[in-house]
């Protein structure tokens, strides 16, 4: 016979009982941290005393007493309608930076693969040149070398084929003439019934097997219809012209606004390369040897095969990129663009509370990066492959 | 030549049209960089400011002491260069390792050759050679310890200890002469971006710990720290910083500027080393910690004996991309803090009298772009070469 074991009766000192560790453990962690914080707040407390600052938000109904370039924004409105305005120019710049960048790493990115030996070393060089720059840098050139220094006064603008103007003022661009209500629900309209076209082509694709060309149909009939309705609206195309020493017509982009767009689109385009080519290089390789076995064009092995399983594993690295242009473009405050950062700066210089301020910059930016997560989250969890 | 051709430039015509339209690109910037840097560069602008430039206002005096704490820096990357070589790796001909050596560092020494050539001086040319004298030195040290049995007896991470303590110790020495206010230029960027290096290395990996971890609040204190300070932008976290950090410490202590963004460079690089070294710990197999289990290990021993140390190593690509990033981000605090650093001089030196309205800023961001752009590179090359030969993700 062996010894019973002494399970039954024994017991586990209380000391060496795991739950009970587990359970010290997180009320001491607890109580650093409080401990930390309170000193903190304490210190705040005793600083705020002696210094006397006010620590509530109501510097945000006191008169802003500063113009925002580009806007009819007025001296006399108050701050909250600056951060307001600010919060729509981060928002503009980060929605047509995203699309810029997408659209040129995407371009990069496959031609770093291209089996052409120039075009391949080209794009590899852009990346690396770019990707290894400080973007404050890029950010610096664009807005003192390039568009304060290179480009000419306007006087001696540029014209390229008459439709643009280009000077230090800024570069004005062809666009509508008309209210911004009517454009937005012509393009919404348009886009609807593209959509429709889309699903059409589809259905038609799948009843007779010829090819769906779903996407250039929808996208012919999205821009076919803006044009028609806009002309049948009585409404045209304006064309930017100088008007003694300004530019007339046309939509005048700013050149700190330029300069800011270009620099962000530039550096997360040379990142976005980098993902897309390990993306497409992460497709497994049986994919596109089926689509040659199908003797599929190589552009069409590339769009239809290649490129959308890519884009489902590049999702999550991409969201980051969109996230980093969107907190990146903070750095428009070092060459005043009047974003969200820029407006907090100069109502701080103007006696507003600094840490107040701040701290609601802060949180603004805190908000849009949770709602980016989120829509980036979204597209991921449908783009995801379904598994067992 | 012919059938290299056609196979890679001449394919099809469209291929064809692709090579012409990058030829032209191509050939376009080159040319213009050849007439910028040879021809209409104007480049006294750089050379009259390069000390401004590498040290800001670093004191005449202790030169001299800086120049021996990058002497022993420089030693130091010598001897431990080699501190991991296998012995008996396959001998090499002289002519193939200097080939390597200047496909490794070629950019380095052709930037410091550039450097010494605007310095123009006798004094540039002798600390250019005693740095590499310096490598030198510290390259046949460690040879020698390849070869005799004593030496090779110590272990790696004793010798890259011991030989660390001259630089450090002669780096607080200069810290101690020369008050950190008077640093500036390149030298300040280096210095912010090593210091918070090494304070947010610890953090970031308590707090990935910390989000792996299977006590609820711990894990619930460390993901909110970290997605906190992964929303915010780190420009306006220096500019808080600018503005609050006396806010937050005891009224006796007044932060200057380089105080203010070691804080948040550390604080806001932990966040995102954290995520990095999470995904290390997520990579390792459940086995592991569970063969450490089977043996009795404690939470801590099999966390610091087993998962972390692989961990660490499965990640290092990452890890350097990130500190290569945070390097890139010390000109932020030029921009935020007024920081002496070398962008901020790159735009304030065409204002000087003597080249205000020249338009020089092409020529100086050119040399700070240059400075930034080798060293990111390097590093980035050096990480791929350190990942193939720890052999992550092989076997």
């Amino acid at each position: 016979m062996t010894k019973p074991l002494p399970s039954a009766s024994y017991k586990i000192p209380i000391w060496r009982n795991i739950k009970f560790l587990r359970i010290v453990f997180q009320v001491s962690v607890i109580f650093v941290v409080f401990l930390i914080l309170n000193w903190l707040w304490g210190n705040y407390q005793i600083n705020v005393a002696r210094s006397s600052i006010p620590t509530d938000l109501r510097f945000l109904d006191n008169p802003a007493n500063f113009t925002i370039p580009g806007s009819d924004f007025d001296q006399s409105q108050p701050v909250r309608s600056a951060f307001v305005e600010g919060f729509f120019n981060t928002l503009r710049v980060a929605f047509i930076g995203i699309l810029l960048a997408t659209l040129l790493g995407t371009l990069v990115g496959i031609a770093r693969l291209s089996k052409n030996y120039l075009l391949n070393k080209l794009a590899a060089a852009y990346v690396e040149v770019i990707r290894n720059l400080p973007l404050l840098l890029l950010l610096t050139f664009m807005n003192l070398a390039v568009v304060l220094q290179t480009f000419p006064r306007i006087e001696e603008a540029w014209k390229p084929l008459d439709v643009m103007v280009i000077s230090n003022r800024g570069i004005a661009i062809p666009w509508f003439v008309g209210s911004g209500t009517n454009l937005a629900a012509v393009i919404f309209l348009a886009g609807v019934i593209a959509y429709l076209v889309k699903k059409l082509r589809q259905k038609h694709s799948d009843r007779t097997g010829k090819p769906a060309r779903d996407i250039l149909y929808s996208v012919v009939t999205f821009f076919t219809l803006i044009a028609v309705a806009w002309f049948l609206l009585g409404y045209g195309l304006e064309f930017p012209f100088v008007d003694d020493r300004a530019t007339s017509g046309g939509l005048r982009l700013d050149p700190s606004f330029f300069a800011l767009l270009v620099a962000l689109v530039l550096y997360t385009s040379s990142q976005i390369a980098e993902i897309v080519r390990g993306s497409i290089l992460a497709v497994h390789k049986g994919q596109g040897e089926a689509a040659d076995a199908l003797a599929l064009s190589a552009s069409q092995k590339m769009r239809i095969v290649i490129l959308p399983q890519a884009f489902r594993i590049a999702m999550p690295a991409l969201g980051n990129q969109y996230l980093n242009l969107i907190k990146n473009s903070s750095l428009g405050a070092s060459i005043s663009y009047f974003e969200l950062t820029q407006v907090a700066q100069i109502t701080v210089g103007n006696g507003s509370p600094a840490v107040p301020a701040f701290t609601l910059t802060l949180l603004v930016y805190l908000s849009i990066s949770f709602f980016t997560s989120l829509v980036v989250n979204y597209f991921n969890r449908k783009l995801e492959l379904v598994e067992r | 030549m012919r059938p290299w051709l056609k196979q890679n430039l001449f394919r099809s015509y469209l291929d064809g049209v692709l090579t012409v339209v990058s030829a032209a690109i191509a050939i376009w910037i080159v040319v213009q960089i050849f007439t910028f840097v040879f021809i209409t560069g104007r480049w006294e602008i750089v050379q009259v400011n390069i000390k401004l430039l590498l040290i800001g206002r670093f004191p005449e005096e202790h030169i001299g002491l800086l120049l021996a704490s990058v002497m022993a820096i420089a030693f130091w990357i010598g001897v431990t260069g080699g501190a991991f070589v296998k012995p008996g790796a396959p001998k090499r001909s002289v002519l193939e390792i200097a080939r390597e050596l200047f496909q490794r560092f070629g950019l380095i020494a052709l930037l410091g050759i550039a450097i010494v050539y605007l310095a123009g001086t006798g004094e540039a040319l002798v600390a250019g050679l005693q740095i590499v004298v310096a490598i030198v030195a510290g390259r046949l040290l460690s040879a020698l310890r390849t070869r005799v049995k004593l030496l090779s007896a110590i272990p790696s991470l004793l010798w890259i200890f011991v030989w660390g303590l001259a630089p450090t110790s002669l780096i607080w020495y200069t810290l101690s002469v020369s008050t950190l206010e008077t640093w500036g230029g390149f030298l300040i960027n280096f210095y912010i971006a090593v210091l918070s290096i090494v304070l947010c290395f610890p953090l970031g990996v308590l707090l990935a710990l910390g989000r792996r971890s299977s006590l609820p609040v711990i894990r619930l204190l460390a993901t909110t720290y970290i997605e906190i300070v992964r929303g915010a932008p780190l420009f306006v976290l220096l500019l808080l910083a600018g503005v609050a950090l006396e806010f937050f410490i005891p009224p006796e202590i007044t932060p200057d500027v380089i105080f203010r963004s070691v804080t948040v460079f550390t604080l806001f690089t932990a966040a995102y080393l954290a995520e990095i070294i999470r995904g290390g710990l997520q990579s390792i197999p459940k086995g592991q910690t569970e063969a450490g289990k089977a043996i009795g290990l404690s939470t801590v021993r099999i966390i610091g004996l087993i998962t972390l140390p692989q961990a660490l190593r499965n990640v290092i690509p990452a890890q350097i991309g990130q500190f290569i990033s945070l390097f890139k981000d010390t000109t932020l605090a030029g921009a935020a803090l007024s920081m002496f650093e070398i962008l901020s001089i790159g735009k304030a030196i065409t204002k000087q009298d003597d080249f205000l309205g020249q338009g020089l800023i092409y020529e100086s961001l050119a040399f700070v772009g240059l400075m930034f752009w080798v060293g990111s590179f390097v590093m980035s090359r050096e990480s791929q070469r350190l990942e193939k030969k720890l052999g992550v993700g092989i076997r």
